[in-house]
């Protein structure tokens, strides 16, 4: 079994169950281990991808489902204008602790710049609430998506 | 510390491939680390590892592991700042686990400052003192006209300059100094402590790359999902693996005996596969037949009847005695009696329990992202019966570790796994579920508290039953009363008894162990007491606290400055703008500071040298729920924070963390013996859209540095009850807080 992706710009063949999550392909099959796994139910954002730009959550979709898709992984965010704005804040305020979360949160974030490119804070806690950080750097990166969309904090 | 500090400090140096200069220090130190991580305090090397390339760019090991406390930006900086390093030109790089040539390496106790403040800049400051020696000696002048800064030692007079790479040679040859003759940097001078540092590993954790346990990749390598009796200490009756070995990819189906982990799971089977999605999912098609009849009368309802009902008589044993409690009581003004009780908690990293091991034959490689790899080391040398040094453990980094990581139960798991697949890398991985399932839990407890006071509304006289999980007579890990828990120092009259439940439940340290707690417990009754006394708290713990001084301390837990804790109280209440009496309704007890529908709490909090005193404000939104708007925190670690940037970080993160465990709705529960919640959805963590305002102060005192890791979470939890009362006449005395408490 086969699956083609397209994956970072890139089509990657995928030899694996069609049913495998697209986070378990990324992590074992592409060598992509920047999308992390939290939870494998949705519930906490740290596999967030990008999906025709939109952020879904890799846990819960097939690489079957994933094959339509243009995937982009946190590997490959600095390749558009918004994602390096975004990458580069988040270097800029130091918003990582353990880290582990931030790919899933950067990768929200430069999902939500895309479509609204002045925030405010409402628009912020409705894009970023399903992104759980358990060092709690929510703080900073609020902060960080302001700077990023040069919306003063 | 002081005294070990002293001895003679060992500098070995050498030439290193390519020409460059390698320095390796040893001063033997009393570790500082709490007993509740050791057990002892033992004296053990400590070591720091520089390495300066030709081209003058430096390498600094970073000997601890890193769970996101910042700990592999702040101990190289101690070294560079003496050593007068250009940071730009620093990498920093992971050790392996290696007490011996290292020295202690335990991510606990928030230990790392106080432990690696003086000897990892003496370090520095030696291997700086040798090198401005090999320059004094080359150009025929005195070591005391030479300056040294960003790796280059220059020669003002003459204008003459070498970078510290062109002395490597020379250096090899010179003597090491003694501690006693190392001359340290006045804080004045410092150019690097004190200010901004960015975490070493913030652009690779932006740019994906792997740095994560989880993230180990190696040639060849398979995963491994493991299926544990719900039920803990459960063992397995009867395994039928057949099924799950004919599933497609599945390459191996085992099963282990992990009740070598110290009161970790028992019995599990192993499923290994070239996916850990197809070995966890073929984990469905295990038959297991778990012995756990006795496991599974547990229950967090039985313990709370059990409670209630060891409550409801004398405690078992008397723990705390001072004065005459009973007497005190029977003469007080006025008597405040409560009862207070806090859940069991889970630790909730967000990456979940993994590491990876290799199997060579007679020896054992893993990749461990633990806080406490000797430890780990130790329990895998019994479980496999190898030597400890037939162990190579390899520190990396963790995401989260919130004391979970102390328990090294992933260790032996895959230790035992990797040993029947010689030659072949495994993974083990712990779903979500298996990662709640199966922690070490911050244990639940109850208190019943009476408080004696006189006609002026003095606190004379205070009384706790303490209901907790023990063990043979003895409380299970992170369930013991400290007795210097304040006020009970300062009090005439005590009297604290315990009483023991019996638990299945596995439990362990959670960020602040006790404190985290206990805090609760004591600033939110003495908010009682406070207001029973027509009080506010601040005025209560100043009457307290009385004047300056340091009260005994043990060899458990360092003494406690009445000053230090005085001078946050303080502090606190000028940012808070914290105006109780003036606002206080008249004829009310209770301590208000309500101004346009915000209502203020406060709670102070001394744990892991720290001192902390918080005010939060909230707001009650129209259904009733709790908002928090404000958090003020004042903190006291002494006399110098060495990485701002990240001391911040550390409080934010504490704040927000004690927030979500008292208003989240995280609260483990047993039933059966087994652990209901499977997810985030059943254990909430906090989010981005309940996050306050946090505005932090330093009140800087002159005593050594001390950590940060956890200190500012204890007080915020009572600061928080405090201002739900001030909001709604209501007391919190449960933990977490429902909607319910609150109407």
């Amino acid at each position: 079994m086969a699956v083609l992706l397209n994956v970072n710009g890139v089509p990657r063949r995928v030899a694996a169950d069609p049913a495998k999550p697209l986070l378990w392909a990324l992590r074992e099959d592409l060598a992509l281990t920047g999308t992390k796994f939290g939870c494998g139910a949705g519930l906490c954002g740290a596999c967030t991808v990008h999906a025709d730009g939109e952020a879904v959550r890799s846990c819960q979709i097939s690489i079957a489902d994933a094959a339509t898709l243009k995937i982009t992984t946190i590997e490959h965010v600095a390749a558009t204008a918004t994602g390096r704005r975004v990458a580069e804040s988040w270097i800029a305020l130091d918003v990582p602790q353990c880290g582990y979360c931030q790919a899933g949160q950067i990768m929200a974030a430069a999902a939500l710049l895309a479509h609204t490119a002045k925030p405010d804070d409402a628009a912020i806690d409705a894009a970023m609430s399903g992104n759980l950080c358990r060092c709690a750097t929510y703080v900073r990166i609020r902060a960080a998506i302001k700077r990023a969309a040069g919306v003063v904090a | 510390m002081t005294g070990a500090l002293a001895r003679r400090m060992l500098l070995k140096t050498g030439l290193v491939a390519g020409g460059g200069l390698a320095f390796e220090l040893a001063a033997p130190v009393a570790t500082a680390v709490t007993p509740a991580v050791t057990g002892s305090g033992e004296t053990v090397p400590i070591g720091a590892f520089v390495r300066i390339a030709a081209d003058n760019s430096v390498v600094i090991a970073a000997h601890y592991p890193e769970i996101g406390q910042g700990v592999r930006t702040m101990l190289p900086m101690l070294i560079a700042e003496e050593m007068d390093l250009d940071w730009a030109r620093v990498t920093v790089e992971p050790t392996l686990a290696d007490e011996k040539r290292f020295g202690q390496q335990i991510t606990g106790g928030s230990e790392a400052t106080p432990t690696n403040w003086l000897p990892l800049r003496q370090a520095g400051a030696a291997a700086r003192q040798m090198l401005v020696m090999a320059a004094a000696t080359r150009w025929g002048v005195a070591p005391a006209s030479l300056t040294t800064a960003d790796g280059v030692v220059r020669h003002p007079p003459t204008g003459r300059q070498l970078p510290y790479a062109a002395l490597a040679a020379a250096v090899a040859t010179l003597t090491p100094p003694e501690t006693k003759t190392v001359v340290l940097k006045q804080p004045a001078d410092f150019r690097l402590i004190g200010t901004s540092v960015p975490g070493v590993d913030t652009p690779a954790i932006v740019a994906g790359r792997p740095l994560f346990g989880i993230d180990t990749a190696l040639p060849g390598m398979v995963y491994a999902a493991i299926e544990m009796c719900p039920a803990f200490g459960g063992t397995i009756a009867s395994a039928s693996l057949a099924k799950a070995r004919g599933l497609p990819g599945v390459r191996h189906v085992m099963t282990l005996n992990t009740g070598l982990v110290p009161d970790g799971p028992a019995d599990a089977v192993a499923v290994v596969a070239d996916s850990w999605w197809t070995a966890n999912k073929a984990r469905e098609a295990l038959d297991i037949r778990w012995a756990d009849t006795a496991q599974r009368r547990h229950s967090t309802a039985g313990y709370a009847r059990a409670a209630a009902a060891a409550l409801a008589t004398a405690p078992s044993e008397s723990i705390v005695r001072t004065g005459d409690a009973a007497a005190a009581l029977a003469g007080a003004a006025r008597v405040v009696t409560a009862d207070y009780h806090y859940p069991f908690l889970a630790h909730a990293t967000l990456e979940p329990q993994n590491c990876t091991a290799l199997w060579h034959g007679a020896t054992l490689e893993l990749w461990a992202p633990t806080q406490y790899p000797e430890d780990g080391r130790a329990l895998v040398a019994k479980a496999l019966a190898v030597a400890p040094a037939a162990i190579t453990i390899h520190l990396i980094r963790a995401g989260g570790g919130f004391g979970r990581r102390l328990q090294n139960d992933y260790m032996v798991q895959v230790a035992q796994i990797a040993r029947a697949l010689p030659g072949v890398p495994v993974k083990l991985i712990n779903s979500r579920s298996d990662d709640l399932r199966h922690d070490f839990y911050r244990p639940a407890g109850w208190h019943r508290l009476t408080a004696g006071l006189d006609a002026t509304g003095h606190l004379l006289a205070l009384t706790d039953h303490f209901v907790t999980f023990g063990k043979d007579g003895k409380p299970v890990r992170a369930a013991e009363f400290n007795p210097a828990e304040f006020p009970l120092q300062v009090l005439g009259h005590v009297a604290v008894g315990q009483s023991l439940l019996a638990t299945n439940v596995p439990t362990g340290w959670l960020r602040a162990p006790t404190s985290n707690a206990m805090a609760f417990v004591f600033q939110t009754f003495l908010d009682e007491v406070a207001a029973a006394g027509g009080r506010d708290l601040p005025t209560l713990m100043r009457e307290l606290l009385g004047a300056p001084r340091a009260l005994a301390g043990s060899d458990d837990a360092p003494g406690f400055h009445t000053g230090r804790a005085r001078g946050v109280i303080d502090k606190v209440c000028a940012m808070a703008g914290w105006t109780t009496q003036a606002n206080r309704p008249a004829g009310s007890t209770r301590a208000v500071t309500a101004t346009g529908g915000k209502t203020k709490g406060f709670g102070f909090y001394f744990s892991h040298r720290g001192y902390f005193a918080e005010v939060v404000e909230i707001s009650l939104g129209p259904d009733g729920a709790v908002a928090v708007d404000h958090v003020w925190a004042a903190a006291d670690i002494g006399s110098q924070i060495i990485n701002p940037l990240n001391a911040r970080h550390q409080v934010e993160g504490a704040i927000l963390d004690g927030l979500g465990q008292a208003l989240a709705g995280q609260a483990i529960e047993i039933v059966d013996g087994a652990v209901t919640q499977a997810n985030f959805d059943g254990y909430p963590l906090p989010r981005i859209d309940s996050t306050p305002a946090i505005t932090l102060e330093f009140v800087m005192t002159d005593f050594p540095p001390t950590g940060l890791g956890e200190p500012a979470l204890p007080p915020v939890i009572p600061a928080l009850a405090n201002a739900i009362h001030a909001a709604t006449g209501k007391r919190i005395r449960q933990l977490p807080i429902t909607p319910a408490m609150l109407v």
